[in-house]
């Protein structure tokens, strides 16, 4: 199949490529990028956060005159805060996460031999460069980058008399972010329309792996609800240079009435949180789904229950398209609104639970091999049911009126989204490292990065729930104006010093990564033992994936440490098919029942 | 404390780059019995410090906590979060055990083999009805409580009081006598009518704009709440209170302060608390700190949001009542 592919050059193999393998390794690459500017920028408002009227010369060296004599400004402080925010969820956990292993995984788990339209993947990609691109320039505009937090509500993000990340630096933002919609819309079209209609012989819906189960239903909420996010933001623009009132009303700022009328923002943030909230899902399904993968391999096990595994994605990711009012419970909102939130909010604990509970007992009587991937994933079913938990503190509209906006939230969503995401990200990086450059990771370095970066990750994020019970407020540049927050400020200092531990032990990991790709042991074509197509296929990357026809699947992915449990069985007790794993590839024997 | 830091910060260094140097001539890859034993018993090893973590700070943190709600309303919220509290808490200490232990208890042997165990509708049907009956009575004890916060009864006859924001600091204003607040919009805003009244408006005669909440003790108070320029957030976490202010429109949180600033400050919570804060205040040299309810600004509003804030006093009616008459009327004040 692959010797009439044309010859290609540089430009076509490794920029303008339209092969899904080549473009989530540009996904990857780009997010990686991304997302060492969204650690460091972390990094340097924890500095703020711990030694608040300290000079830093780290300070002094990047914030040019954002700062002064080594101390940021408190715009800056906006600034990074917001930037951080919005590449990380975005940049990072969106595009760096589901876009690199959606496109390595979907055409080889599924028995493609590459995404249903390659251009489309392509310009995908190049659309999140572009936009990539944009969000970085934004920091180098004279007023400074946006700067009214990651969720840029009006108006103080359509004032640039509000605040000076108001002018050009939001144009940009929006811009990038209407780019990145784009981008994202195409890419999921893609996904879905991959995953139904180009999967090989014999690869039902019911026998997908359950990380195709959440990139598809991802790829879904994905197209539902961005759409929304690029009119809120089309509208935004629109107030901000053509004088509509979509989100403004009755304002008198620098002296002066403005001449908007009648809009509200309560209505922007309606918008907002209609995509903000599936984001959270579309961030963490991928990262369930790779870990379902990876801890069932590394368990030697089938997941345990896959098919309520399966009815619990597709209930978070229906739910997850009703709850997006819980954001707003003290906006405004009627009150009505906020118990009908309440309910929906709280009840996707349910599906969550079931979740956690699978993972759980796929871990029990397992023969748990500990690379790293598996560590990683271990890690996240332990953060997620850490900031999980809270979430029935900050769903329930009586409760969140006391802890909303304060560092009880940061706490919350930085575990159960953001340290989950990014370990279902890592698991997946070590686990298919190995598909993607031919060579293998380091699992020394590998179990080093994990442990230092879950201490530290619980080093932050834990003791941040309590200064959020406290009273503290998020987005405060510093706490020293109020004497009643002056006892949190050893906390302060211990979670920085986590945090920069943990940010360095990604150096760690950017090591190994790059150390491996030139220098790695050569992998074998199927290292971790595992039933998937992908490692079918062979070490060396062709175009079209298998060199010949592609395989027929036979069975669904997890017959791992299959037995025969038929006492009358002479081979009673022995595995089936002679090894603890059984290919997707293989027939069944007889006298197998289907799993 | 810098100089720890510096040290903390030469060391992972030092640490992460011997170990890169050191295992990079190691060439292992995939985990072996050896490393399956070893990361198991790490696992554990994690399990007893996440556990001392989370007892330490249950513990140790406590004493930063807010104290004891200062309104009746917010007793609600208090009762709703011990109980929420409690119970994810012992879920919480339940799954960690179980995820670090079985990680410990089944890495991986050769000799080992995996049970294949792929599914269980008793477990499922278990572990999908618990945590809805669970959420379900949580649920309708937090619409309850919510629904008695949020709805203000007519007959309840609260004292309206307008709290005001702008870009950044707070303001209020007293309905007056007539415990009516005449009509504001930007429009009017001119002089010292810096929170836009209209001044033609009957009702607005008798207001009376200050930069100090005083609230009776016992009376409910109904604010109303206005924003001139971006969104803020009247946050007063003392009384489990807060709502945006939104340019454009009024929104409105009412609740009934139980305790007098003085009582709170008597409180054994609260003289813990100052306590701590005092010693740390005292040995930077500062003037000690004496309790005070706030109203701090929640909502990320620009560059001095951190510094928004607005001292409220709770006293005797007596007390309200005397303050109040001091104040003077908007009439009096804009001719």
């Amino acid at each position: 199949m692959s010797d009439h592919h044309h010859k290609e050059t540089f430009v076509t193999k490794y920029i303008f490529s339209t092969d899904h393998k080549m473009i989530s390794k540009q996904f990857l690459i780009t997010g990686m990028f991304m997302g060492i500017i969204g650690v460091f920028m972390s990094m340097l408002f924890r500095l703020q956060l711990a030694w608040p009227e300290t000079s830093f010369s780290i300070v002094e060296a990047f914030l040019g005159h954002h700062q002064t004599d080594g101390i940021m400004d408190p715009d800056m402080y906006l600034a990074l805060v917001t930037i951080h925010g919005t590449i990380m969820v975005f940049f990072v956990l969106t595009a760096g996460l589901s876009g690199t292993f959606s496109n390595l995984l979907i055409p080889l788990q599924i028995g493609a031999r590459d995404m249903a339209s390659g251009f489309m993947n392509m310009i995908s990609y190049w659309l999140f460069f572009l936009s990539s691109i944009i969000m970085v320039i934004s920091l180098f505009v004279e007023a400074g980058p946006a700067s009214a937090g990651w969720t840029i509500y009006p108006p103080l993000s359509a004032l640039p008399q509000a605040i000076p990340g108001s002018g050009a630096g939001m144009t940009l933002w929006l811009v990038s972010m209407a780019i990145f919609v784009a981008s994202s819309l195409i890419g999921s079209l893609n996904y879905i329309v991959t995953v139904l209609n180009l999967r090989t012989k014999g690869m039902k819906m019911t026998r997908l792996p359950l990380t195709m189960w959440a990139f598809f239903i991802t790829a879904i909420i994905g197209v539902i609800s961005f759409p929304v996010l690029l009119s809120a933001a089309l509208l935004l623009i629109f107030d901000r240079s053509f004088g509509t009132s979509f989100y403004l009303s009755d304002i008198f700022i620098s002296g002066e009435v403005l001449h908007y009328q009648g809009g509200s923002p309560v209505l922007f943030e309606h918008l907002f949180w209609f995509l903000g909230h599936p984001e959270v899902y579309i961030i963490l399904l991928p990262a369930l789904g790779l870990t379902s993968e990876v801890i069932s391999t590394n368990a030697r096990k089938p997941i345990f229950g896959y098919r309520a595994m399966i009815g619990s994605i597709i209930a978070i990711a229906f739910l997850s398209t009703i709850v997006w009012g819980h954001h707003m419970f003290v906006t405004g909102m009627n009150p009505f609104l906020g118990s009908v939130f309440t309910f929906t909010t709280v009840l996707i604990a349910i599906p969550s639970a079931v979740k956690a509970f699978n993972y759980i007992t796929t871990l029990w009587k397992g023969n748990l091999q500990m690379n790293p991937a598996m560590l990683f994933s271990i890690g996240l079913v332990s953060t997620f049911v850490t900031g999980g938990l809270t979430g029935l503190v900050l769903g329930d509209s009586a409760l969140d009126i006391n802890v909303h906006d304060t560092y009880f939230v940061v706490a919350h969503f930085h575990l159960v989204m953001g340290v989950s995401a990014l370990f279902g990200m890592f698991a997946g990086v070590y686990h298919w490292f190995p598909k993607m450059y031919g060579t293998m990771m380091n699992k020394v370095m590998g179990y080093w990065h994990f442990w230092i970066t879950i201490i530290a990750a619980y080093g932050v994020f834990f003791p941040m729930h309590f200064i959020g019970l406290a009273g503290l407020p998020r987005r405060y540049y510093t706490n020293t104006n109020f004497p009643m927050f002056d006892d949190l400020a050893d906390i302060n200092v211990f979670m920085t010093v986590m945090a920069i531990i943990g940010g360095l032990a990604q150096l760690i990991f950017l090591a190994n990564f790059f150390i491996s790709i030139y220098r790695g042991e050569k992998s074998s074509q199927n290292p971790w033992r595992s039933n998937t197509l992908e490692w079918t296929t062979p070490v060396e990357h062709i175009h079209g994936n298998w060199p010949g026809a592609i395989p027929e699947v036979h069975r669904w992915a997890y017959d791992y440490s299959k037995v025969w449990d038929d006492e009358n069985h002479p081979q009673f007790g022995e595995y089936v098919h002679g090894q603890d794993f059984v290919l997707q590839t293989t027939p069944l024997k007889d006298g197998e029942e289907p799993s | 404390m810098l100089a720890l830091f510096y040290i903390f910060i030469a060391v992972a260094l030092g640490v992460s780059f011997w170990q890169i140097t050191r295992v990079m001539n190691l060439r292992g890859v995939i985990a072996n019995d050896k490393d399956n034993n070893t990361q198991g018993k790490i696992a554990l090893g994690f399990l007893v410090f996440l556990y001392a973590m989370m007892i330490y700070c249950l513990i140790a943190l406590n004493v930063l906590m807010l104290p004891e709600s200062a309104s009746i309303e917010g007793e609600h919220d208090d009762n709703l979060f011990s109980i929420t509290f409690w119970l994810i808490g012992v879920v919480q200490f339940a799954m960690q055990f179980l995820i670090f232990y079985f990680s410990y208890k089944y890495r991986g042997n050769k000799n080992n083999k995996a049970l294949f165990y792929a599914d269980s509708h008793k477990l499922e049907l278990l572990w999908t009805s618990i945590p809805a009956v669970t959420i379900v009575i949580l649920i309708g004890y937090g619409l309850w409580a919510w629904n008695n916060i949020m709805y203000v009864g007519d007959d309840e006859n609260p004292i309206v009081i307008e709290v005001y924001s702008q870009q950044f600091r707070w303001d209020a204003r007293y309905a007056g006598s007539d415990n009516e607040l005449g009509l504001g919009n930007v429009n009017y805003i001119k002089g010292i009518n810096t929170m836009g009244v209209d001044m033609s408006d009957i009702n607005s005669q008798d207001d009376k704009q200050v930069t100090e909440l005083h609230l009776p003790k016992g009376k409910k108070i109904l604010f109303k709440f206005r924003s001139q320029d971006v969104l803020h957030s009247a946050y007063m976490p003392h009384f489990r209170a807060q709502m945006n202010c939104v340019p454009g429109m009024v929104t409105q949180f009412a609740f009934t302060p139980k305790f007098t600033t003085e009582e709170m400050r008597n409180q054994s919570e609260v003289i813990e608390k100052t306590k701590g804060i005092n010693k740390i205040r005292q040995a930077k040299g500062e003037d000690p700190y004496v309790f005070d309810y706030l109203l701090l600004c929640n909502k990320i509003c620009g560059a001095s949001h951190y510094n928004m804030q607005m001292k409220i006093v709770v006293e005797d009616e007596a007390d309200y009542k005397k303050w109040l008459a001091e104040q003077k009327t908007l009439a009096q004040v804009i001719k």
